[in-house]
């Protein structure tokens, strides 16, 4: 089949359970483009064995997956989706947002770190896929669930560590925790605790590249962010007031939404009108694609097209990945609602062995390669762990600091000095 | 007697038509500054100062705001008296009056040229907000800053005060000095999320890596009638949010100052304004001036009660002030300006030499700012005060529409002289 084509119409046409769902084909959105390369899975897959799922899934027409990977393999290596090199880092970087993610497991249990830490196990394909195509100066937003955004961003992974051990060597000096994990230097804008409250920030971001390009005249400036939320969000006003933004300002945003069906235990159908949320995106006027997100190749292939929609100045794009959380909502979820097929049909769709067949079997690695890698990315989370044990924990001199940039903020005292100057303050004791 | 001040809103409009027209027997030039309402100082003097009534004695009054801040305390000037006091219209000849400095504007005028000034002083200066580009602004403070800065420096934006406050948020950890504004301060409950998570928490849960120099500003208060949800005081509301500041403008001058010095400040500041004083008309300095965003402003030093207030009360207060002098009594009045955090020098100098303090604010009684400025001099200067701090705060009432409703849920002049009374006994 021609997924190309297939897939252009969709982001114009998507495709409708109802056929009576309004405006979207009204008027072009994506003129489409017949060399784009749209491999992303525009139709859900329905398993047809398993009369259990169905409940859980709304019914609809299929593409098979898995299928384009297929076609692909029997043609010849300069049609491969990725270099041996681009391949190489993409599995690395899952490997390291699993291997981390489980070691963070380990040491939840053994008291090192506290309160509520969301895991990203099952999820590494979008957040590899996407964020592996970005510039240093391009910006990511994310949500609680955000250590391996902050990983494949690049905050390394000693940082983040220490971070979640709430270590004065974290990436925010042990202050903000495992839901905010920030980087300027790797612009990583956060970190919400709240779902949505990020999508906002994200704008903002976005808004600023536009500025800088038109205002400013800093003509080269084409600083894209993307920002990822769950389905939950989906439902929350700030994501559609967003939508609704960037599509009129045409800001250089990527809406990506890692649609796990699950928000804690309520499942995205019992909590969403239309389940599929790529169709907000035409509402909007902005393209939708749904992705098969435990595909890193798929994922990878949209997000090059929308994040170059962005670069190019054309506007936002919403992508939907179907992804799936291998470990509960938070360390501290029992995960008992969820469907034990369930998590076994995406366990057998886990992006990292996936990634791995594809790339032994186009023979871009070796099992020698990979388990290079494997044992290497070990060493790193493993020393990530020592670091964040030897690091210090922050003295008392740390609690003052940071509240205002100007601390003059807080004011003068009785005795007509600013109450940052007083002693007490570089100390943390001081009375503000 | 009380004519003149009988409420701010009519007070409004007489200064607008007593700006034009004078039936003051002394009026000589009628291109008399003199009417600035919101500089008047009661001098106990010459009683020729009360006979003229509506072209009256005017006396401006300012904080020294520094403008190259100097953290140490000896180099900090202390706040100053300027009186330049034009006795009456009779004396003042049309020379002295025109060889004034600066120039003379209203205080919605006097926003717009700091925000003016400031966005032509740094590009990253940035105005978003309903209405703000086109339309000026509902209240004209942003009129014509689009056609000269263009749509995207001046945003209007679609009516989602929660997300725009965020996109300004974020802009600001990106690097721009973006003003949000609200058309009514009580619109931004609904960006009460933003503000409070983003806004004043993330430079601290960063570690420090993003600043967020946004400015939040926005008229609020009780105004005339326009029922509960239009005559919202959120200050009492954000005085909790760690990592913000909050400050008030009362006058031209501070409006100005305060628009500037907040747009320049590396924190988020909110910055409220009243619908009720953005008329008001005053004579301002032409050349660039800050007011110290941390600082309170000494509107009247006085021996027997230190009266504190901010906003719109403070010509309740002054009004009332009117009567107290005649009663007798030297009332000191400070505007306190920075709602958060307290300026507790200049506090509490005045406390320690009345030993009486008398709070005036529109906030509800319950949790506003009075109530935590209670906390903070009782706290502090507790050994100086003679007799309880008596606080005169709205009714915890939802405002209602009927003015006269409306009159008895805000604290009124009269109030204020039966308080100042009650507490020098």
């Amino acid at each position: 089949m021609n997924s190309a084509s297939c897939a252009a119409k969709i982001s114009t046409q998507p495709f409708s359970l109802n056929p009576t769902s309004p405006a979207s084909h009204d008027r072009p959105l994506v003129s489409p483009k017949p060399t784009s390369l749209f491999l992303g899975s525009t139709r859900k897959l329905r398993l047809s064995s398993s009369s259990k799922l169905n409940l859980h899934r709304r019914s609809g027409t299929v593409v098979a997956v898995s299928d384009v990977v297929k076609q692909k393999k029997s043609k010849s290596t300069h049609s491969l989706l990725i270099t041996k090199e681009e391949g190489l880092e993409l599995y690395e970087d899952m490997i390291l947002g699993r291997a981390f993610e489980d070691m963070c497991a380990q040491m939840y249990y053994r008291g090192k770190m506290f309160g509520f830490v969301h895991l990203y196990n099952g999820q590494e394909a979008v957040s590899t896929g996407f964020i592996k195509l970005l510039k240093q100066q391009d910006s990511v937003v994310s949500t609680y669930r955000d250590h391996v955004h902050a990983l494949s961003k690049g905050v390394p992974a000693r940082a983040v560590m220490s971070e979640l051990f709430g270590k004065t060597t974290g990436c925010c000096r042990g202050q903000g925790g495992s839901m905010h994990m920030f980087s300027r230097e790797h612009n990583l804008l956060g970190g919400f605790a709240f779902i949505g409250e990020g999508i906002p920030v994200a704008t903002g971001a976005a808004f600023t590249s536009k500025y800088k390009r038109e205002v400013l005249k800093e003509a080269d400036c084409d600083h894209v962010t993307l920002a990822f939320f769950g389905d939950g969000t989906c439902n929350n006003g700030q994501f559609f007031e967003c939508l609704n933004m960037a599509a009129l300002w045409k800001l250089p945003i990527v809406f990506v939404v890692e649609n796990n069906l699950w928000a804690i235990g309520m499942s995205h159908l019992r909590a969403t009108s239309d389940p599929q949320i790529y169709k907000k995106g035409p509402a909007f006027g902005m393209p939708g694609i749904h992705v098969d997100g435990m595909d890193v190749l798929k994922v990878r292939e949209v997000a090059k097209e929308a994040i170059g929609r962005a670069r190019r100045g054309e506007g936002p794009t919403l992508v939907e990945c179907e992804t799936y959380r291998f470990r509960g909502h938070s360390l501290a979820d029992p995960d008992e609602l969820r469907d034990p097929a369930e998590k076994a049909h995406y366990a057998a769709r886990d992006p990292i062995t996936a990634l791995k067949k594809y790339l032994i079997e186009n023979s871009l690695a070796s099992e020698a390669d990979l388990k290079a890698i494997d044992k290497k990315i070990d060493e790193v989370v493993e020393d990530a762990v020592e670091f964040a044990d030897e690091s210090p924990v922050p003295s008392q001199s740390q609690l003052l600091e940071n509240v205002f940039a100007d601390p003059k903020g807080f004011g003068i005292g009785p005795d007509g000095r600013y109450r940052c100057e007083d002693p007490k303050f570089t100390e943390g004791t001081a009375h503000v | 007697m009380a004519a003149t001040f009988h409420g701010v809103g009519a007070t409004v409009a007489a200064l607008s038509s007593s700006s034009s027209s004078s039936s003051s027997s002394s009026s000589s030039s009628s291109s008399s500054p003199s009417n600035s309402f919101g500089s008047k100082i009661l001098l106990s003097s010459p009683s020729r100062s009360f006979s003229v009534r509506k072209r009256a004695s005017f006396t401006m009054v300012r904080s020294e705001g520094s403008m190259n801040f100097d953290l140490n305390f000896k180099g900090r000037r202390a706040q100053q008296l300027i009186a330049n006091a034009v006795a009456t219209k009779a004396d003042s000849s049309p020379a002295s009056s025109s060889s004034k400095p600066g120039h003379e504007l209203l205080l919605f005028e006097a926003l717009r040229e700091g925000l003016e000034e400031e966005m032509e002083r740094d590009p990253r200066v940035c105005v978003m907000g309903e209405d703000v580009g086109h339309y000026g602004g509902s209240y004209k403070v942003t009129k014509g800053l689009a056609t000269k800065f263009g749509d995207l420096r001046v945003l209007d934006t679609p009516i989602a005060e929660n997300s725009f406050t965020g996109m300004g948020i974020g802009a600001a950890m990106t690097g721009l000095r973006p003003v949000v504004e609200g058309m009514n301060m009580g619109f931004l409950l609904l960006a009460f999320n933003q503000i409070s998570n983003n806004c004043g928490m993330l430079h601290y849960t960063s570690g420090g890596q993003f600043t967020i120099p946004i400015v939040i500003r926005g008229p609020g208060g009780v105004g005339r009638q326009l029922g509960a949800e239009h005559s919202q005081r959120l200050e009492s509301y954000f005085q909790s949010i760690p990592g913000i500041q909050m400050v008030a403008c009362s006058t031209p001058y501070n409006a100005k100052g305060l628009m500037k010095a907040a747009i320049r400040s590396e924190n988020p500041v909110i910055l409220f304004e009243h619908v009720l004083l953005y008329n008001l008309k005053e004579r301002i300095p032409d050349e660039d001036y800050i007011c110290n965003l941390e600082e309170a402003e000494m509107v009247r030093p006085g021996e027997h009660v230190t009266i504190l207030t901010y906003s719109r009360m403070r010509y309740h207060v002054m009004q009332a002030a009117k009567t107290l002098v005649n009663k007798g009594y030297d009332p000191g009045v400070i505007d306190i300006r920075s709602l958060k955090p307290f300026d507790l020098y200049t506090i509490g100098n005045s406390v320690k030499k009345t030993h009486r303090v008398l709070i005036v604010e529109e906030c509800m009684r319950t949790g506003g700012i009075g109530a935590s400025l209670i906390a903070a001099i009782t706290e502090n200067f507790d050994d100086y005060l003679d007799a309880p701090i008596m606080c005169l705060s709205s009714q915890d009432v939802p405002t209602p529409y009927a003015g006269t409703l409306e009159e008895w849920t805000v604290v009124q002049p009269a109030q204020i002289v039966a308080a100042v009374e009650q507490l020098c006994q």
